[in-house]
């Protein structure tokens, strides 16, 4: 039986056409996903996320906790709000998930991680505070609403009380804060400005409808993986999982490495990957007709490597990807599509961000 | 509920043929198909003056979610594509029965018509995926 997010209904009324995702009853789009990905880089779209995990963290140790617990280091967290995006790895060194982390007093920390990975994260997670004494929560009654786009949140604005409304006024990237039922971030995973609001579910289908009124547009599961792959951000699962280690998933500037002896969980696998070199995960980029997909053979002088994702871009009018391939690999590689060799370049993996093209 | 022309046969591939006279016949994919392949981003067509045979697969569709072959529906001479789709493959998305259509065949053996679907045997088709 798939689990259905309290927005299920709302997605079926605006006429979505819902997918399984990892056991979730998602909407893949409501007719055009091209439409709904243009809709975010020039307008306003919105996405209902509420299968993601929220872990609250509390407990006098929680930092101390965090700094073993994540590659990188929440010492960097010094204002209460302010949120940071790390890989939690293995001892292997691999990563059981990309999560973000918000600071919110130094007795309670917020984690947010993927839906898929939730059942060995939360495991994870529970073995590893019980030395520290930190209670971990996981946070059902939560929905969640990403609002993304130029004019998200000018339209958020709008349905917001004056009391939020200076709650958030002037919040820079990457901070979170509790404004009355609504905990809004600067958070997201297109590219583009705008919010990841949490809400209990009691007030979710409302706000969704209020947004719907306000002119935002229902945007699928579809777009969204079209718009992170232009920005450049990694999908769990297919850019990186547990074998894969975050120096080769362009995850290194998430890494602390920094102060040298804080030991947290995956370092000495890491550093000896560091030293003995990886793969590294890059950006392609094929300017001809075609599309790059998961899966596809990339062939370089260095060696093969393989595309980790791949799409055409809406905004770019061509197909992109992110691939794993050899330390070698430098501005031109081969990618066999279909049983054909096709010449494409070898860029920095992100292609679009805030509406500007990058390539 | 998807619209299945009964002027149409249909092959279960998801292609559908018209007959225009004189042993040419126009072949697209029917709107079931292209709501299961989503938004059209690029379709490879034939060469006019290629010859196939019923089952090769001639064309592709390329959506953003997946690349899609497409099967002649039967055996003859491409004599023309739909060049628009080059720069306008939404069509098949829009208008998959008339501006989206994809190719023409002069056909080689009428017979193999008897091998294709009616709207109703379409409709089933649909209805057991």
């Amino acid at each position: 039986m798939a689990q259905k997010t309290v927005l299920h209904a709302s997605h079926l009324a605006a006429g979505a056409k819902m997918v399984d995702f990892f056991g979730w009853e998602m909407p893949i789009n409501y007719g055009s996903q091209i439409e709904e990905h243009h809709a975010v880089r020039q307008d306003a779209g919105m996405f209902d996320v509420s299968h993601m995990t929220i872990v609250d963290l509390t407990g006098a140790n929680t930092r101390q906790f965090l700094r073993v617990l994540v590659a990188n280091d929440v010492a960097k967290l010094t204002v209460p709000g302010k949120a940071l995006y790390t890989g939690m790895l293995n001892e292997q060194g691999g990563v059981i998930d990309d999560l973000i982390v918000y600071f919110l007093q130094e007795d309670f920390f917020r984690l947010v991680v993927n839906s898929a990975t939730r059942e060995k994260d939360l495991a994870h997670i529970i073995a590893q505070a019980k030395a520290f004494n930190v209670t971990v929560t996981e946070r059902p009654e939560f929905a969640m609403i990403a609002v993304q786009g130029p004019n998200a949140k000018a339209k958020v604005a709008t349905l917001l009380t004056a009391d939020q409304q200076a709650a958030v006024a002037g919040m820079k990237p990457f901070f979170g804060v509790q404004a009355a039922d609504l905990f809004i971030a600067t958070t997201g995973y297109t590219g583009e400005d705008g919010y990841e609001i949490a809400l209990p579910n009691d007030h979710a289908v409302a706000l969704w409808e209020n947004l719907l009124a306000a002119g935002v547009k229902p945007c699928g599961l579809g777009a969204r993986d079209t718009l992170r792959l232009e920005a450049g951000m990694n999908l769990y699962g297919q850019d990186m999982d547990d074998s894969v280690s975050p120096l080769a998933a362009n995850m290194g500037w998430t890494i602390a490495w920094e102060p040298s002896d804080r030991n947290f969980i995956g370092r000495a696998a890491l550093e000896h990957a560091k030293a003995n070199g990886t793969d590294k995960l890059v950006g392609l980029v094929m300017e001809q007709k075609g599309v790059l997909r998961h899966g596809q053979r990339v062939i370089t002088p260095a060696g093969e490597g393989v595309i980790t994702s791949g799409t055409f871009s809406p905004t770019l009018g061509f197909s992109i990807a992110m691939a794993r391939v050899p330390a070698a690999t430098t501005d031109t590689a081969d990618v066999d599509i279909r049983g054909k060799l096709v010449s494409v370049k070898v860029v920095k993996p992100a292609f679009v961000r805030a509406g500007k093209k990058l390539i | 509920m998807s619209n299945i022309p009964a002027n149409l046969k249909y092959a279960s591939s998801h292609e559908w043929l018209r007959a225009d006279g004189d042993g040419v016949y126009t072949v697209g994919i029917t709107e079931h198909a292209q709501e299961l392949l989503g938004d059209m981003v690029f379709v490879e067509l034939p060469e006019v003056g290629d010859t196939v045979t019923q089952g090769d697969d001639c064309a592709v569709a390329e959506s953003v979610k997946a690349a899609s072959d497409i099967y002649a529906p039967v055996s003859g001479e491409i004599i023309a594509v739909n060049d628009t789709l080059s720069d306008s493959p939404e069509l098949v998305n829009s208008s998959p029965y008339e501006e989206g259509w994809m190719f023409k065949i002069k056909i080689a053996d009428e017979a193999e018509l008897s091998a294709l679907l009616d709207a109703a045997g379409y409709q089933g088709v649909i209805d057991e995926a």
